[in-house]
């Protein structure tokens, strides 16, 4: 099998350093979507979602692919593995908790494999910028017995992709290419190479049912062979490239990998360094051995002590880790340099306490009037992943509780439930267009099934505007700009058993009516469907200036 | 040039840093060196503080300034450039347009911003927003005119400049552009 050839192709295989012969600076989204573009990558999918989107939005400006948004991270998954199987090369792309979402065909994508290669790049947010969480995804590759690559900068980014797809035919498998916030916007320098015209000799086989179809009997010799392939790629990891020790003076070493890489480099120049570009599974053998030869070795990697735990599970007894580095928020060189040797760095200061600027819509934004009357209203409001978050904050006040995409409206429900004869009719579940798509509707079929009596109020601004303003199915344009469907809200409200007298559309901007309407809905007591539509100010200026 | 230049570019959603540093990272890479730059997307883009970090030299690792180490801090918005002090120390100089963005939530703009930081900086060129925008006839290429005098506290050479631009800014706007950058470069030249 492949992985024999891959191990002489791998010893021929150095990372680029000629970076001055031809150069870009290229942030790493740009890069992951160059890299695949020089792989010869045909197929890109995904859910948008910050530090990711630009991945796909770049790949798409490429001759030669197809894209899509797809409507969640799960179908992207599943859309992945069809177009890999059927012999193209294919990136999948999606922010950490959007790996939350397509985990389930992910587990089972692991039992099936990939013909072509199949790169699954996940964004993870350190510090939050823009997420509810700060999940560490590593452990979804550890968990799911899928290989995963880090970069430490954009020309790795690039590098790493085509390697992934290579990887990934060679072992038979999907494999991640992960990122984070600080690599996806940085620019940094990439030399690029010409595009692989890479043609795989098999399309979808469909005799081989034992591969492709997970009923428990064929599930259950596929876990064999995901063992024995973890096993393998083990042993490879020890033997290339991307995993390296660099050799300084000898007087302090560290263990670390992707962008955290740098930040040794930068405060610990003269340092040994165990580099490592596959974080899973590591090249233990090869650890181990480095650890062995020094007194303590630091390990250094944002957010949760994942090499750690698992070199200290393994013997190596000499590891400082997590006990002096956060779990936490970001890193950054001097962070890492105080933890190590207690000096600080020292800035100015002026004595003046700067104001905070909290983001908040922008100034006209459509869902003002909505928050606004649902302030005034006294309503409890379960609310959702968007722009429309911002109704949390002064001076809306209106938003009490969000959890994850789609979750406002099971959420309600839930108050309901707990809440039996008592419940007030008070409670509203807000959503957005695109939130509403990606896993709104199907709170929506569980609120008609089960009789639930809440108020589901769609902001429908045309766009999906907190990640940059792609389309989506309610705003009838693809990834490219083609013309599409629209889905129809009156008539999925009327297939999935909502009265018709309990829909109604209003327009964004009449506070009045738009309180006059919640409260004739509510005083239904039943399921009930909102609309309220008005365009998000930038989506329409942007379009109008494409126009003009 | 082994020491590696470190610049901070500070200020609130919109200020449009992200395309000033875009174009003095362009140039510092016309110009041969490597670079990183690291800037902020998402939601802080709604009327939150922005920064961006450009680092160029021989060989760049870190993509972010460490604390205290900025060459220069150039700033678009008065409280900013206060929020984003730790990263200076007395020898940086500071070029400040001197803008203020009050937000809806705050009552009261602090006072005496700018001599406080007055006195803690030998290197400080204070840009008056109106007069340039007066001199420029528009309003849009303001930043353009704070790269000029950035241009004078960097050796980057101005045919790079100059290129970095032509790549970078909107199509027809390349003139205007060049005259708001030489404006800056005479200002404090
Ligand atoms: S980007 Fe659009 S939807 Fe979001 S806050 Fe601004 S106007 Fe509102």
């Amino acid at each position: 099998m492949g992985i024999i050839k891959l191990e002489t192709k791998d010893k021929k295989r150095k990372v680029t350093n000629n970076r001055m012969t031809n150069k870009n600076l290229l942030s790493g989204n740009e890069a992951i979507a160059r890299g695949a573009y020089e792989a010869g990558v045909k197929v890109g999918v995904g859910y948008p979602g910050t530090p990711s989107t630009e991945i796909l939005e770049n790949f798409t400006k490429y001759e030669d692919v197809v894209t899509e948004w797809s409507v969640n991270e799960k179908v992207a998954m599943e859309v992945g593995l069809g177009s890999a199987l059927a012999g193209k090369r294919t990136l999948v792309t999606m922010k950490h908790v959007g790996l939350n979402v397509a985990a389930d065909p992910l587990f089972t994508a692991s039992y099936i494999g990939a013909n072509a290669g199949m790169v699954v790049v996940v964004a993870d947010d350190p510090d939050l910028h823009s997420s509810q969480n700060e999940q560490d995804s590593r452990h979804y590759a550890r968990a799911a017995k899928v290989p995963m690559l880090e970069p430490s900068d954009s020309q790795e980014a690039k590098e790493f992709v085509r390697y992934a797809c290579e990887l990934s035919e060679g072992f038979d498998t999907p494999i991640f290419l992960r990122s984070v916030t600080r690599i996806s916007h940085s620019k940094t320098v990439v030399a690029f190479e010409p595009k692989l015209n890479y043609e795989h000799d098999k399309g979808f086989e469909k005799e081989n049912i034992k591969k492709h179809v997970m009923i428990p009997a064929f599930a259950r010799q596929r876990h064999f062979v995901v063992e024995d392939r973890m096993k393998a790629l083990e042993e490879f990891s020890n033997r290339i490239e991307i995993n390296r020790i660099e050799k300084g003076k000898g007087e302090i070493a560290f263990v670390t990998a992707g962008l955290c890489y740098n930040y040794v480099k930068e405060v610990f120049p003269e340092a040994d360094i165990f580099k490592i570009g596959m974080v899973y599974p590591l090249p233990m053998r090869n650890l181990l051995e480095f650890c062995k030869g020094y007194e303590k070795v630091y390990v250094v990697e944002e957010l949760d002590p994942f090499i750690e735990d698992q070199l200290k599970a393994r013997g190596a007894n000499n590891i400082v880790g997590k006990e002096i580095l956060p779990v936490t928020g970001e890193y950054s060189p001097e962070l890492i340099y105080t933890a190590i040797t207690g000096n600080k760095f020292k800035g100015m200061e002026v004595g003046i306490k700067p104001f905070a600027r909290p983001p908040m819509l922008c100034p006209g934004c459509p869902h003002a009037q909505t928050f606004n009357a649902m302030n005034k209203l006294g309503l409890t409001v379960s609310g959702d992943i968007g722009c429309y978050t911002l109704g949390t904050l002064p001076p809306y006040s209106a938003m009490h509780a969000c959890v994850d995409m789609g979750a406002s409206i099971p959420f309600a429900q839930g108050i309901e439930l707990a809440q039996g004869s008592e419940f007030k009719h008070d409670v509203v579940a807000v959503i957005g267009d695109s939130t509403f798509a990606h896993s709104g509707i199907t709170g929506l079929i569980n609120a008609a099934y089960n009789k639930r009596r809440i108020l589901v109020i769609v902001l429908d601004n045309s766009t999906t505007a907190m990640t940059g303003m792609q389309p989506n199915p309610f705003n009838g344009s693809t990834i490219t700009g083609e013309e599409t469907v629209v889905i129809d809200y009156q008539k999925l409200a009327e297939a999935i058993g909502i009265k018709k007298d309990n829909f109604r559309t209003v327009t964004a901007y009449k506070e009045e009516i738009i309180s006059e309407t919640i409260q004739e809905l509510l005083a239904k007591k039943e399921l009930c469907l909102m609309v309220v539509t008005g365009p998000c100010l930038i989506y329409k200026r942007k379009k109008e200036k494409n126009n003009g | 040039m082994d020491k590696i230049k470190n610049i901070l570019m500070v200020g609130v959603g919109g200020q449009g840093i992200i395309t000033a540093s875009d174009i003095l990272s362009e140039a510092a890479l016309l110009d041969g060196h490597d670079v990183k730059k690291s800037e902020i997307h998402g939601m802080s883009q709604r009327g939150g503080s922005v920064f961006a970090h450009i680092r160029y030299g021989k060989k760049v690792y870190s993509p972010t300034i460490k604390t205290g180490e900025a060459d220069v801090l150039l700033s678009l918005e008065l409280i900013e450039t206060v929020r984003w002090l730790s990263y200076a120390n007395e020898k940086t100089k500071v070029i400040l347009s001197e803008t203020k963005i009050q937000p809806q939530t705050v009552k009261e703009y602090p006072e005496s911003v700018i001599d406080s930081l007055k006195k803690k900086f030998k290197d400080f060129y204070l840009v008056n927003p109106i007069e340039i925008n007066k001199q420029n006839g528009s309003h849009k290429v303001l930043n353009t005119t704070l790269l000029g005098v950035l241009s004078n506290l960097l050796e980057i050479s101005d045919k790079s400049w100059e290129k970095a631009m032509e790549n970078l800014v909107p199509k027809g706007t390349y003139e205007s552009n060049l005259s708001a950058f030489s404006l800056g470069k005479k200002l404090f030249s």
